[in-house]
């Protein structure tokens, strides 16, 4: 794999076809779990882990798998993948475990898992696959962390809080107060204020794709193999 | 067909192999798991009682000195109510009971309720709730200090009339926009006080186990 090639898959996952802000899948989780910058990434970095290593299994698979199985065995491989996240999230960080609660099994109904297999991990060699996983969770993650951060700013006047759940006890000093004595803004704590924050996001990201118009609008889906 | 095998029978061979493969995997780390994560429950568990009662306060293995009682009518909820039994030198000391208020805003709000032997509350935490965020949620410790405000109160202190939130006469404060959260609350800590003073000695016998009680 070509250097130039490697920098173009980390472009594609983690900006072009942001998986958040362009391809808009994966919302689900996307939306409910972002009260806080410790809630998002600690759900992302599970995302991005879950991608990186079933884009590495299916690739490994690719010539086994025959087109008209591929899609259950995709299924099995990622349900498999988040379990092992699962227990093992239950077993060395299980107050996070609790905080994020159903959205860890969920990781398996994340269309931007199964889709990343099939548009890009069922033809491509290992190395890349594993570099698209690893860019496409970069930016899911990313995306989920700047959420996190506006609705947790705009909230509750903190950022990173509970960072002890992720990092242990060292974690505790993390936590910043940027607006001391906030009164609480329940509206981005609350389902709507998630809306909002990425309806933001996504045209912060238009915004600054407009400023340079030799780029032409990334098309919203990619699968070049059907349809 | 051929002599080769059927396409249909090759993939599903395929596909059964990859399942083999994946639970082969999951039952691996969940052996590797599977002790801590019990580990883990029984810790928290723990430390959730510890924070009301600390742990020099007693002497028993207060985990397994548990018993459920089910059915009982006074605690209005079908599930059985957990009850950790301390003891100091064989003597009582304290009960935690892990009970249910029903009647949230948004269903029910678990609680743990410790009373000593004397009929006093020696605190109140909640467990789980889905209550409004910053309407219902002061009831958490780490929002406010009003669940504090339970610790010291018996069924003496004060009379049945005052174990009510201040808008229905009693004498526990209420929330801004929310009345209903701290009104569910003060009433599951009342019923537990009643549950405790009319069961004490059954309480603390040795073995109550699947009782029926009310």
């Amino acid at each position: 794999m070509k250097p130039g090639q490697l920098k173009q898959i980390l472009a594609e996952g983690a900006w072009r076809q942001n998986t958040g802000l362009v391809v808009l899948l994966g919302l689900c989780p996307l939306l409910a779990v972002t009260g806080t910058v410790i809630n998002g990434l600690a759900l992302g970095l599970a995302t991005m882990l879950t991608l990186m290593v079933s884009n590495l299994s299916v690739s490994l698979l690719r010539g086994l798998l025959k087109p008209d199985i591929r899609i259950p065995a995709f299924v099995l491989i990622i349900a498999s993948v988040v379990t092992v996240i699962e227990l093992l999230m239950h077993a060395f960080f299980s107050d996070l475990y609790r905080v994020l609660g159903i959205f860890i099994p969920l990781i398996v109904t994340n269309c931007a898992i199964i889709g990343r297999a099939e548009a890009f991990a069922s033809r491509n060699a290992p190395l890349p696959s594993l570099v698209d996983g690893f860019a496409t969770g970069l930016g899911f993650c990313l995306t989920l962390v700047l959420l996190g951060a506006l609705r947790e700013l705009t909230g509750h006047g903190t950022l990173l809080a509970g960072a002890s759940m992720l990092f242990g006890e060292s974690g505790r000093g993390l936590t910043l107060t940027i607006i001391p004595n906030h009164p609480g803004f329940l509206l981005a704590i609350l389902p709507p204020g998630a809306f909002f924050g990425l309806a933001l996001l996504i045209a912060a990201r238009n915004a600054w794709q407009a400023r340079k118009p030799a780029q032409t609008v990334a098309p919203l889906i990619v699968d070049r193999h059907e349809t | 067909m051929s002599g080769k095998s059927h396409p249909v029978f090759r993939s599903g061979m395929l596909l059964g192999l990859i399942a083999l493969l994946g639970t082969g995997l999951l039952a691996g780390v969940n052996e590797l798991t599977h002790e801590r994560i019990l580990e883990q429950e029984k810790l928290r568990v723990l430390q959730q009682l510890n924070e009301i009662l600390p742990a020099s306060s007693y002497d028993n293995d207060l985990l397994e000195d548990r018993i459920e009682i089910e059915n009982a009518p006074s605690f209005h909820h079908p599930e059985p109510v957990v009850v950790y039994r301390a003891r100091m030198h064989g003597r009582p000391v304290a009960v935690l009971m892990i009970v249910t208020a029903p009647d949230g805003y948004n269903g029910d709000i678990r609680l743990i309720v410790g009373i000593d032997a004397s009929g006093t509350v020696i605190g109140v935490r909640v467990v789980a709730h889905r209550e409004t965020p910053g309407l219902g949620d002061p009831i958490e410790t780490g929002k406010s200090d009003w669940i504090l405000g339970f610790t010291g109160k018996s069924l003496h202190n004060p009379q049945a009339a005052g174990w009510a939130v201040k808008r229905d006469g009693g004498e526990f404060d209420q929330f801004t926009g929310a009345t209903i959260t701290p009104r569910a609350v003060v009433k599951a800590v009342h019923n537990a006080l009643l549950y405790f003073a009319a069961n004490r000695q059954t309480l603390f016998s040795a073995n109550m186990d699947r009782e029926q009680a009310g």
